[in-house]
Parts: C-alpha cells; sequence; structure tokens
C-alpha cells in the first residue's frame, strides 16, 4: 500500500512535466503578443518590442521553456506580464474562494442525488421514481448560467432573501453552490440509481435477505457499499473538474475565482500567470484521482489487494 | 413416530412480465418431517428453486406471484405472516445454501461479519459469544478459524461454498434448504461438499430439502424424493421407492434411463426425447405427453390425478 502511493506520487513528476510543456507550447506558438495586448492597439511598435524584449520573449522557445521550468523547479514561477507582481499572489487571493465553492457544489451533489438515487431504485417504477428521473433529466439539461440568472431574479431581486454577487459572507455561496450542484445531483442520482438497480439484484443481497436481515440493513450495508465504486469516481471527478470549470457561475456571480483568473490570463496571454493556475488545478487533479484510487481499496478489498 | 415439519398444500407460482406469464409452479404438494432429507429432482427450470424460494419468501419481487396454496411450518402458514416475522424465521428456523457460492457471499465484508450477521439478528449473544459461535460453525465446515478474518475472494470455490453452508446453519436451524449447493463447484470438490453437507444434516438433525437434478446425490443423501417436471411434481415418495420401486412415472424411468450404464457397451447416451415444454406454453392434459413413450389420447385431454401406493404417488394416466 505504502509503495503503491509512493509509485503514484513519483508519477506526478513526468506528468506534471509534460503538462507544463504542453500548455507553454499552447501559450507560445498561439498568436498575439503580451506587449501589443498590454500595452493596447494605440501603442508605438518600438514600446512593445521593448516590453516583450525585457520579459525576455526574443529568447528561443526551448531556452524559454527550460528556464521556466528551472526557475519552477526552485519554486519561481515568476512575476505576472500584466500587474508585474508575482504570480501567486493573485492565486492565493483566489483560491479559497474556488475550491470552497467547488467543495460545497460537490457536497450538495452528493447530498441531493445519492439519496434520491437509491430510493428511486429501492422503490424501481414507483412514484417517487419516476419523479426522481424526470427531475433528473430535466435538472442534467438546465444550463448553469440560467440557473444562477434564475436564482438571482427569485432569491435576490424578487424576495431579497440573498446577495447576487461578490463574496464576503457565507450567503453569499449559497446560490453559487446550488448552481453548481445542481446538474452534478442530476447525474450522481442516475448514476446511483444504476449502479443499486444492479447491486439489489445480485445473489449476495439476496443471501442477507435470507439471513432475515431487514431491508434497511440489506440496502446500506450490502447494497449500497458495493454500488460505491462508480460514485466515487464520478464524485472525485466532479470535484476536480469543478476547481478548473467554475468560470460560468464564478462570472454569473461576479465571484473571484480561479476560473476567471486563468481566462483572463490566457486572453491577455500573461504565460507565467496561466502556468502556475494550470500547474495547481492539474496537481490537484491528480491527488484527487489519487484519493478516489485509495478509496476503492478502502470500499473494496478485492481491490485493496491488487495495490501492492 | 414421525412429526411433519413442512407442509405444502396446492401451491402454484406465477412469474408475471409484460410479455408473457410463465407458470413455474402448478399445484404442488410436499410434505417434510423432522429430521428427515427430501430431494427435489428435475431439469432446469422445472421449479424447483421457485418452489424454495416461495418458502422462505424470497420470490423475485413484484414479477412473481404465489396464486394459491399454502405451507405449513411448525403449525403456522408461512405464506400468513407479516414481513417482520417472516424475517424472524429466516436465517434461523429456516436458512438456505445457495447454487452459486462465487456470487452469495458479499465481497466487500469478511467472513466473520457475514456468519456474524445471522447470529447478531436471531441471538440474543453478546460479542464474545458470537466470534465463538463464528469459530465454532467455520470449524464445523472445516475452516481453520485464523482465516475468518480473510474476504471471500480470498477463498477457492468450495471454500466459499462451506462459508455458505456455515452461515446457514450458524442459528441451528429446523430446515435448511440446500438450492444445488455442488452445481457449480467442480467434482472432486463436489462429492467432498455433499458429504459434508449429509454428515452435518444427520448429526444437526436438521431437516433438509435438497435441490439438486443430479440423482446420484440424492440417491447418496436424501430419505424421500420428489421428481418435479414443469411445475408439477410427477413421482414422489421414499428413496426406495424412486429407486427399487416398480412402478414409475415415465418421465422418472427416462431420467433413470439416461443414465449411462457402465456394464454395459454403450455407444451413445439415452436422453429423453424432446425437451421441456416453454413454461409459458405448457401442453394441454399431462404436462409430459409430448414427449412420453406411452402416450395415449386421454394424456393430451386431461390432466392426470396423483394415485398413491403406499405413500408413494405417481402422477400418470398409466396407473389410474
Amino acid at each position: 500500500m505504502k509503495r503503491y502511493i509512493i509509485n503514484r506520487l513519483l508519477l506526478l513528476i513526468p506528468t506534471i512535466l509534460g503538462v507544463t510543456f504542453i500548455i507553454f507550447t499552447i501559450m507560445s506558438l498561439t498568436p498575439g503578443d503580451p506587449g501589443r495586448i498590454i500595452l493596447g492597439q494605440g501603442a508605438e511598435q518600438a514600446d512593445v518590442d521593448q516590453f516583450n524584449r525585457d520579459l525576455g520573449l526574443d529568447r528561443p522557445f526551448l531556452v524559454r521553456y527550460v528556464t521556466y521550468v528551472a526557475n519552477a523547479v526552485r519554486g519561481d514561477f515568476g512575476l505576472s506580464y500584466r500587474t508585474g507582481r508575482p504570480v501567486y499572489e493573485s492565486i492565493r487571493n483566489r483560491f479559497p474562494f474556488t475550491v470552497t465553492l467547488a467543495f460545497l457544489g460537490v457536497l450538495g451533489s452528493m447530498i441531493i442525488g445519492i439519496p434520491l438515487g437509491i430510493l428511486s431504485a429501492v422503490k424501481q417504477y414507483s412514484f417517487w421514481d419516476i419523479l426522481g428521473s424526470v427531475s433528473a433529466m430535466f435538472l442534467a439539461a438546465v444550463p448553469g448560467f440560467w440557473l444562477g440568472l434564475m436564482l438571482i431574479l427569485f432569491f435576490s431581486l424578487r424576495l431579497g432573501w440573498l446577495p447576487s454577487s461578490g463574496v464576503g459572507t457565507y450567503q453569499h455561496y449559497i446560490m453559487p453552490a446550488i448552481t453548481l450542484a445542481i446538474p452534478g445531483a442530476a447525474r450522481i442520482l442516475r448514476l446511483t440509481r444504476t449502479t443499486m438497480l444492479e447491486t439489489i439484484r445480485t445473489d449476495y443481497v439476496r443471501t442477507a435477505r435470507a439471513k432475515g436481515a431487514k431491508e434497511r440493513t440489506v440496502v446500506w450495508k450490502h447494497a449500497l457499499r458495493n454500488a460505491l465504486l462508480p460514485i466515487v469516481t464520478s464524485i472525485g471527478v466532479s470535484f476536480a473538474a469543478a476547481l478548473g470549470g467554475t468560470v460560468i457561475t464564478e462570472a454569473v456571480f461576479a465571484l473571484p475565482g480561479l476560473g476567471t483568473l486563468v481566462i483572463t490570463s490566457i486572453r491577455m496571454k500573461d504565460t507565467p500567470q496561466v502556468m502556475a493556475a494550470v500547474l495547481l488545478l492539474s496537481f490537484l487533479f491528480m491527488i484527487i484521482i489519487l484519493l478516489i484510487d485509495l478509496t476503492y481499496g478502502f470500499i473494496d478489498p478485492r481491490i485493496k489487494s491488487m495495490y501492492r | 413416530m414421525r412429526e411433519k415439519l413442512l407442509e405444502i398444500r396446492d401451491l402454484k407460482v406465477i412469474y408475471k412480465t409484460d410479455e408473457e406469464t410463465v407458470e413455474a409452479v402448478n399445484n404442488i404438494d410436499l410434505d417434510l418431517y423432522k429430521g428427515e432429507s427430501l430431494g427435489i429432482v428435475g431439469e432446469t427450470g422445472a421449479g424447483k428453486t421457485t418452489t424454495a424460494l416461495s418458502i422462505i419468501r424470497l420470490l423475485p419481487y413484484r414479477v412473481a406471484k404465489i396464486l394459491s396454496g399454502e405451507i405449513i411450518f411448525n403449525e403456522q402458514n408461512l405464506l400468513e405472516l407479516s414481513e417482520k416475522d417472516m424475517r424472524k424465521i429466516r436465517g434461523n428456523n429456516i436458512s438456505m445454501i445457495f447454487q452459486d457460492p462465487m456470487s452469495s457471499l458479499n465481497p466487500v465484508l469478511t467472513v466473520e461479519d457475514q456468519i456474524a450477521e445471522v447470529l447478531r439478528l436471531h441471538m440474543d449473544y453478546g460479542k464474545e459469544m458470537i466470534k465463538k459461535r463464528v469459530k465454532e460453525v467455520l470449524q464445523l465446515v472445516g475452516i481453520p478459524h485464523d482465516r475468518m478474518f480473510e474476504y471471500p475472494h480470498q477463498f477457492s470455490g468450495g471454500m466459499k461454498q462451506r462459508v455458505g453452508i456455515a452461515i446457514a446453519l450458524a442459528c441451528d436451524p429446523d430446515l435448511l434448504i440446500a438450492d444445488e449447493p455442488t452445481t457449480a463447484l467442480d467434482v472432486t470438490i463436489q462429492a467432498q461438499v455433499l458429504n459434508m453437507i449429509d454428515e452435518l444434516q444427520s448429526r444437526l438433525k436438521t431437516s433438509m430439502i435438497l435441490i439438486t437434478h443430479d440423482l446420484g446425490v440424492v440417491a447418496q443423501t436424501c430419505d424421500n424424493v420428489a421428481i418435479m417436471y414443469a411445475g408439477e411434481i410427477v413421482e414422489s415418495g421414499t428413496a426406495k421407492d424412486i429407486f427399487e420401486g416398480e412402478r414409475h412415472h415415465p418421465y422418472t424411468e427416462g431420467l433413470f434411463g439416461s443414465i449411462p450404464n457402465l456394464d454395459i457397451d454403450e455407444k451413445r447416451l439415452n436422453p429423453i426425447q424432446g425437451v421441456m415444454p416453454e413454461p409459458s406454453m405448457l401442453p394441454s392434459g399431462c404436462r409430459f405427453h409430448p414427449r412420453c413413450p406411452h402416450c395415449m389420447d386421454i394424456c393430451i385431454a386431461e390432466s392426470p390425478q396423483s394415485k398413491s401406493f403406499d405413500g408413494h404417488h405417481i402422477k400418470c394416466h398409466l396407473f389410474l
């Protein structure tokens, strides 16, 4: 088990290197240069060239890449082209919002999706099952920005209960978290229903019933744990995706998150800022995937015995 | 004096889906006496497992329906019990060994956990007592108790079935239903497991219903035999009636005829002609008439009554 974890952590190194290379290449080979974008269309060409030279952009691509990696290994991720401040500053400011939002969103979708999915499976074809399936399909089809706007319209403008934008209190997180949770909840509901339907028909669940176990024990102890693997995968991937993909939600609720930062920086050709943000996100992504795999081992002893 | 433990009267079970209605068990009668064992023999699809699942009331929910009949166990009709009372009987008074040990144990729970569960449900034991009893039943089925913390995937097929048997015997049931307990095992292990079931059954004086399609297994283990065909019991009696009696249902004769004789140089097997009818389209009259070598006009028109010769029941027009 220990060796497995160490191996997986070591594998992070080549993966991260690969990520840096791909992002760096894309940022360098796409048209547009930071000097022109930051100084504006009206600036003199000489000033633009000088600006780019100051950033070291006149050097060959590979030299710049190797320099970047060498600095990054020592913990120096560079200065933002746009603000001239170290890139980690804006990341440090924005990261907590994004993590909180992603966490709340995924938590919300779990709290809604898993119990309703179990209910739908256990009472297959009942009123609850049909209601669950229909609302899941509806909610999965609702675009995030529309849902966010409707929430603002209703809870902020009509009722005045919740703030429509910005950060500060926990109330600011309620609507963004719901916006993020709803489509995820729909997906988890459907997934839970499917896998539960499969497991409650297995022989070992029948064995549990033949022991005289209560239906509740049968569902929660015997069926759910076996149905959990795909659900855990889905939750982990949703969380990882939510870290980088909350841009729309952030935009609707004017939240200063990482997603917005990445989008703005890409537009500004602010390579160090993009690199740092993407590196952090991909690192987290891989850690989460590792945690999912370790969770498998706890859920299913057959998988644990393979982690050698 | 033989004391009746289980009495099935006029049991009829159907499986109803949108497309078709399958008549799985058709008005069967069965008796089982305390301490005795009953073998139910028949081809796949004859309704053996359906009969067994009816007794512990674990037929597939919604699809299966018990249309009529009584299942009297220890003087109470199981079909009239509430689900709550039924749960007290399952695993405690009546327990079941399932066909496929590979899939009948929960892969994420230890063997100890799975045996202890049934004890916790039915016995008023403390923690220590439960642990002691788990070790006891494991020893009973020949598994070293230091393996109790292992998971099912660490056991071989035969060992898994032993765990299944340990679960079934943990609460000292009055009735043990073994549904083809050795079909999924390889031949060498089959004999071991079967001998063990046989030995434990007579030692613990548990009554047993053994479901199988193997006449040899029945001959070795059972006091009484019922032969099932297309959801009906076509012949029943003591093992002696079935294996040594003079009169037989033509289907039983066919079953015996299909066992190859080692003393004669036989080039081919002698199976019963034809196949078992689709249970959703059962033939008229006697269910066996399309395959029967003695088929008469009356067999096509009328379903025969069961006739008893001193407790040896045969359901065939030949003997009416």
